[in-house]
């Protein structure tokens, strides 16, 4: 966990009672919508279809038990009594009212939850591995940076007014489960030939209506330089990104438009100019910013302790362990993912009795500390493996022992058309559909590791693009038509999908994904081919015969 | 079902209405004939051709306090009277999110 100091505590609070005082003045007509829009969506408030949202950040995903239960309040107390984990990090309250916000403000501000940095054209909540800290064959814990950007870039007023939006994203791992390929920025920490920390800087990723996979601009950037190169970056964005044009404004069209080598040569000229400046870190504030992380004082323990060998004799406990539970770096430990995505129910919602439950399951199992991870998931970062059994069952009665996890039911989706106000089709009630499809666990298990990404609308918050298999929702002569891509993927093999043909009908798309599967079950080499791999050995085109033969 | 958002002019292709959220709440409110705003689609005014739609919005668009994001949506008016949301979007914004399970108040 990481403990803020009291510059932090100070900002956040200091933004609440600012944030009040508009409140109180946009209610009373002294500010216009105009003028407080800007001001409301610094505080991360949405207007959606059936009232305002507030998106609150979660910083590189990290959160205290006090934390979650706070999270819980503002969930009973303000909202309909749950919140939507989003794909970045973040938590969503769909049912908020104005004049209550600086109150819900105000009580996340007592555990230093804020939202800052979760909306407008500044950058966005620094994003990092779910599994920080505690994965096996990690190079360091890529947290203590994203700490280091966050301090950095908040309320920074070079930050706060880009031309659009603007996310970073780190990992230390090989594998990549930070998505930092479809980021702005992508961080990958890395060594140098001296042992050295550092980082291969990946720029220009993003979904969207254009989507790109960032490219690499430079293969190390020692870590006493990475503020100030990432500040080079920026300053390039800011000086030529196009404001002209929302659709054109994100650092990815910049980088496509000028070519990966000359926005290189415009960056490494910038940044030779503030390289060597007040920019440059001391060893000193990044031994602050780790002493800040404290780390659980974990057991000696055994790697198989009896609890876990009486408990492999039930089928149902060994379903859910060999899905959910990850090694960690500390023997004897294990990080055991949550899935949110109980079949037939809304990818990523959690109620406030389940986060106030899991709360209390955190402080009993895992050092008082939760993870929130990109595919709208939870995980708790380190639990004993002798006591797997005992979370399992306290985890089963709260309905969130699912064993789905990487398979076709850990469905990745957006709000859709029954929440969001740019949105042109429905998600939600697509995901619901496939998992009551694919329910079957002995299914799901034989078709093995297959992600679906649902996003209702181009904006692509459901990140289609770079699912396994990816479903876009657009409106065509006012009903809901849906695009299916296959052989998209998040990872350090980040790809984009490939359209299998026409859109089809709301309706249609479950019957449309089972054939799908149909497809890849008879054409794969063998049980162990996974579905990307039999894509990308055939194409889309056996898959869009099957398809569309019959349509 | 294409966002208002990116509604370019106003086009009326039938009865219409001008919804929005309000303000201090958010929810889901309907431009009335007495120059307020209702909770309820029965109370809407409404409006069958542009000038009067640009009108009823631009009233609606001054009241800047009482709800936000005005704009124009379809409905349907039945021969009784009643008024139906012209698309799946309005339909949602009236009667909530489709989906059940925990998202349902």
């Amino acid at each position: 966990m990481y403990a803020y100091d009291e510059i932090d505590r100070t900002l956040v609070n200091e933004r609440v009672s600012e944030f009040r005082d508009q409140v109180k003045r946009r209610l009373s007509g002294e500010l216009t919508e105009d003028e407080f829009k800007i001001l409301r969506l610094q505080n991360g408030v949405y207007l959606q279809l059936h009232a305002y949202m507030f998106r609150v950040a979660i910083p590189y995903g990290t959160l205290a038990t006090n934390q979650l239960r706070a999270l819980a309040h503002v969930a009973r107390k303000y909202d309909r009594g749950y919140g939507h984990f989003t794909t970045r990090q973040n938590i969503q309250f769909n049912w908020i009212k104005l004049a209550e916000l600086p109150d819900a403000l105000e009580d996340l501000a007592k555990v230093g939850i804020h939202a800052m940095q979760t909306s407008g054209n500044n950058m966005r909540n620094v994003t990092s591995d779910q599994w920080a800290g505690v994965a096996p064959g990690e190079i360091e814990d890529p947290r203590i940076w994203s700490e280091l950007i966050r301090q950095h870039t908040t309320l920074h007023p070079e930050f706060s007014f880009l031309p659009r939006k603007f996310k970073i994203a780190i990992t230390a791992s090989d594998h990549d489960r930070a998505a930092i390929k479809i980021h702005d920025i992508g961080l990958r920490l890395i060594k140098n030939e001296k042992g050295e920390t550092g980082f291969e800087v990946l720029v220009g990723g993003g979904l969207g209506r254009t989507p790109f996979i960032a490219k690499t601009i430079k293969h190390f950037v020692h870590g006493r330089d990475i503020l100030s190169y990432i500040e080079a970056i920026l300053r390039v964005y800011n000086q030529y990104g196009r404001r002209d044009n929302i659709y054109k404004a994100r650092i990815k069209i910049l980088v496509h438009e000028l070519g990966i080598e000359k926005f290189s040569r415009e960056v490494e000229e910038e940044w030779q100019h503030i390289r060597n400046s007040s920019l440059q870190i001391d060893d000193e504030v990044i031994e602050d910013i780790r002493s800040r992380f404290t780390y659980p004082a974990y057991e000696k323990l055994p790697h198989m302790p009896d609890e876990l060998r009486q408990a492999a004799a039930d089928p149902e406990f060994e379903a859910w362990r060999k899905n959910s539970v990850a090694p960690h770096k500390v023997q004897g430990y294990s990080i055991v993912t949550i899935s949110l995505k109980p079949i037939g129910a809304p990818p990523g919602d959690a109620t406030a009795e389940q986060m106030d439950a899991l709360a209390d399951l955190a402080d009993k199992y895992s050092f008082g500390e939760i993870r929130v991870g990109h595919e709208q998931n939870l995980a708790l970062p380190h639990v004993a493996k002798r006591d797997l059994p005992a979370l399992w069952k306290a985890l089963d009665k709260l309905g969130l022992a699912t064993p789905n996890v990487n398979l076709i039911t850990d469905i990745i989706a957006c709000p859709g058309l029954d929440y969001c106000s740019l949105a042109n089709a429905r998600s939600i009630p697509i995901a619901q559909e496939l998992t009551r499809r694919f329910a079957n666990h002995e299914l799901a298990n034989l078709i093995g590791r297959l992600h679906i990404n649902i996003s209702g609308c181009i904006n692509a918050c459901g990140h289609h693009h770079v699912g396994h298999i990816g479903i876009l929702g657009v409106e065509k002569n006012g009903e809901e038509v849906y695009q299916i891509t296959i052989g998209g993927r998040a990872d350090e093999n980040a790809a984009l999908g490939t359209l299998i043909g026409p859109g089809v009908k709301f309706d249609e798309v479950a019957d449309v994904i089972e054939d799908v599967v149909e497809a890849y079950l008879a054409l794969r080499k063998r049980p162990e081919e996974l579905f990307m791999d039999t894509v990308k050995r055939l194409g889309v085109e056996p898959f869009k015969e099957r398809v569309y033969a019959t349509r | 079902m294409t966002s208002p958002l990116e509604q370019k002019k106003i086009k009326i292709a039938g009865p219409s209405i001008v919804t929005a959220n309000r303000t201090w709440d958010g929810i889901v409110v309907y431009r009335t004939a007495t120059k307020s705003w209702s909770a309820d689609l029965s109370e809407a005014a409404i409006v069958r051709n542009s000038d009067e739609a640009k009108a009823l919005l631009a009233e609606s668009v001054a009241d800047d306090v009482g709800a936000i994001g005005p704009y124009i949506a379809p409905v349907q008016v039945g021969a009784d009277g009643k008024i139906e949301p012209g698309n799946l979007r309005e339909q949602i914004r009236r009667t909530g999110v489709t989906i059940g399970q925990s998202a349902q108040a």
